[in-house]
């Protein structure tokens, strides 16, 4: 059993069998041949103040998960709740309200930020926006959480170019954090950063979840970093939700078996130690053409005949452990 | 070995690394756009270019001390020194109706006479006077066509690329049946068209050169804002809440509009050159309105016997050529630095 002390803590957000398909276009009418199915059909859930990993590799479709929850990117269907509210629903101005409660952090720090625009600017931005406070005040909380991610005063005059990718992310983190949000979405916060730096950024955030009662979803796909940040982890595979449940189970009693040929690709720094690797066969398949039945079948060491026509439902095998898989059902 | 103790002052590092000052000027626009200005200013083509544009500007604006006006009312209808059709050479006598004598001229000259210095054209019209005037025109039209179709450019653009699909097929579609069209034919045609409908000045040919000459600003503007659109900043900007056309307006016009200037910049020696070349074929302006275009097609009738009468093409055409010359210097320079592969060479 998970000991997980926010194992029934409240839900913060829940997504529901989120879709999104982008069409693919074609020929001199551009009509839509065919359509890549980068989301289908994810549900997970993420409780107050914890951080969800979200991983997989490139291409699975986390990003799109991301951005599709905050509307970025408009969802083919589905449903995403934040606080019983349906996200998806909101009128615009209902939509520029719940925003300042759900905030992004991108993955690359160097085109997350205007050129042209001082980073004070780039972070008052939204308190301008929403009309919070008089023009001093907003100076007053966009240096305090300058300050908070461990930039100085005079930093907020500079420009995006003046900054390491270090100290860019950490303004990036700022600017997301200027609205005190309660909810933040982080795409691959540290993947473009050095090693060296990575931990730094880690810790910030860290930090400002506990000031600030945050909650995460962190998009990665680093699995050492997922384990150093999360509470609970969610794998995904080809726009699927393969398995998801905390830290601990998940790293111990990997139940899935795309769960466990990712775990047994951490690199262990013990060149003595004989391993059991599970080498997977073969690339990702298409998404614009995924296979039938389970998406992982072509390449599961383990896979039945059941696998190759029916899908396997994401069901709770065990208690607050999630996965899709017909052999641990 | 000797053991090495960190004294911690930092002044042999602080020599060794040369601390760059970064001015205000540089932060504004960044240190790509900074480079291409200061490398427009190191290049010797550009230096060229600069001196020839900032020569005119000077003479356009010293234009009634240069050349005073017979009536300054009027200052670009071209004295005539009699009718006679014959053009007479440099340096001759003004015998009817001379405006006022130039004030630099007597220091210089030491007299009173003034003269054709450039001679006179067909129909006794003075070339210097055509020549010094003729600059004026020439940044006048210039510069109101390419403000006027960059403008243009730029909205059209924008608008296409804002709202993409069918929109954007549309617009863009209607930008490809403008570029099919050959720009000076067409210009000629419109010109002609207009100038019985609203007189002759310089009104008909400035509408038709800006009617076809928008298009490549559009289509620039349109590809840069597209790549602009889909940075993270503009997404994390949608994520704030800020409003479309704020998004618009202050995070990707501004990083997108940097090569569509640079375009707009260039295309004044162009617009010159189609303007003097409508006029050379006498549509828009009246008779002895002080053009290059103008003044060199008094010339045509002459062309046979030109060994004689050169001087009535080689000035305004010099002029003219001068004029170009120095916007294209500045161009090319301006192309140089803005290859990537030039970065660090200037």
């Amino acid at each position: 059993m998970p000991t997980n002390n926010n194992q029934n803590g409240e839900v913060l957000v829940k997504v529901n069998n989120l879709v999104k398909y982008f069409p693919v276009r074609a020929g001199l009418f551009q009509r839509v041949v065919n359509h890549v199915k980068a989301v289908d059909d994810v549900s997970f859930f993420v409780r107050k103040g914890e951080t969800l990993g979200l991983v997989g590799e490139s291409g699975c479709g986390k990003t799109t998960v991301g951005r599709t929850m905050l509307r970025l990117i408009e969802p083919t269907s589905g449903a995403v709740t934040f606080e019983g509210r349906d996200v998806f629903s909101m009128k615009p101005r209902e939509l520029k309200v719940a925003r300042r409660d759900m905030q992004i952090i991108f993955q690359d720090p160097y085109a997350s930020l205007d050129p042209r625009v001082p980073i004070g600017e780039s972070v008052m931005e939204g308190l301008h926006i929403h009309r919070i406070g008089t023009p001093k005040e907003r100076m007053d909380i966009m240096l305090e959480t300058l300050k908070k991610v461990g930039l100085e005063t005079y930093h907020s005059r500079r420009y995006p170019h003046e900054f390491s990718g270090g100290q860019r992310q950490r303004i990036g983190i700022a600017r997301a954090l200027a609205l005190r949000p309660r909810f933040i979405i982080c795409d691959e916060p540290v993947s473009a950063l050095d090693v060296s730096i990575q931990s730094q950024v880690l810790n910030i955030l860290k930090d400002l979840q506990a000031e600030f009662g945050l909650t995460y979803l962190f998009i990665a796909h680093n699995l050492s970093v997922v384990e150093h940040v999360s509470n609970r982890v969610a794998v995904m595979y080809l726009g699927k939700m393969v398995e998801m449940t905390s830290r601990e189970e998940l790293f111990r009693n990997p139940l899935h078996p795309y769960t466990q040929a990712l775990m047994s690709a951490i690199p262990v720094p013990n060149p003595r130690l004989k391993r059991q690797r599970t080498i997977l066969k073969g690339d990702v398949p298409s998404p614009l053409n995924p296979p039938k039945g389970c998406r992982f079948h072509p390449r599961c060491p383990v896979a039945i005949e059941r696998c190759a026509h029916e899908e396997p439902p994401f069901v709770e095998v065990s208690p607050d452990h999630w996965a899709a898989c017909h052999l641990v059902q | 070995m000797t053991e090495v103790v960190p004294s911690g002052d930092n002044t042999l590092l602080a020599d060794a690394v040369a601390m760059r000052k970064v001015g205000r000027l540089e932060r504004f626009l960044g240190p790509e756009n900074y480079r291409v200005l200061v490398g427009l200013f190191k290049t010797p083509a550009s230096i060229v270019g600069f001196a020839l544009i900032v020569l005119f500007v000077a003479i356009a604006f010293l234009a009634p001390w240069i050349a005073p006006p017979l009536n300054p009312n009027d200052p670009y209808k071209i004295p005539r020194d009699g009718f006679s059709a014959e053009p007479r050479p440099m340096g001759s006598e003004w015998r009817v109706r001379p405006p006022d004598l130039p004030v630099w001229w007597k220091p210089i000259m030491k007299t009173d006479q003034w003269v054709h210095i450039l001679g006179t054209s067909q129909g006794q019209y003075d070339v210097f006077y055509g020549v010094i005037w003729g600059v004026r025109t020439a940044f006048k039209t210039g510069l109101i066509v390419v403000l006027s179709t960059f403008l243009i450019g730029v909205v059209i653009g924008s608008v296409s690329a804002y709202y993409g699909g069918l929109v954007d097929n549309i617009i863009m579609r209607i930008v490809d049946v403008f570029l099919t069209l050959p720009f000076l034919l067409a210009a000629m045609i419109l010109a002609a068209v207009l100038t019985p409908k609203i007189g002759r000045s310089l009104v008909p040919s400035i509408l038709a050169l800006i009617a076809f000459g928008w298009m490549s600003y559009a289509r620039i503007i349109r590809g840069d804002i597209l790549s602009t659109k889909e940075r993270d900043y503009v997404m994390a900007a949608r994520v704030i809440g800020v409003r479309d056309s704020r998004i618009l307006f202050r995070h990707i016009l501004p990083n997108a509009i940097f090569p569509t200037l640079v375009l707009a910049s260039l295309a004044i020696g162009d617009v010159t050159l189609s303007f003097a070349a409508l006029s050379f074929l006498g549509i828009g302006t009246e008779m002895g309105y002080a053009d290059w275009g103008q003044v060199l097609s008094f010339a045509r009738n002459w062309i046979i016997s030109l060994d004689q009468y050169w001087y009535i093409v080689i000035w305004p055409g010099l002029t003219l050529v001068l004029f170009v010359m120095g916007w294209n210097l500045l161009g090319d320079a301006l192309r140089d630095i803005l290859d990537p592969r030039m970065r660090g060479k200037t």
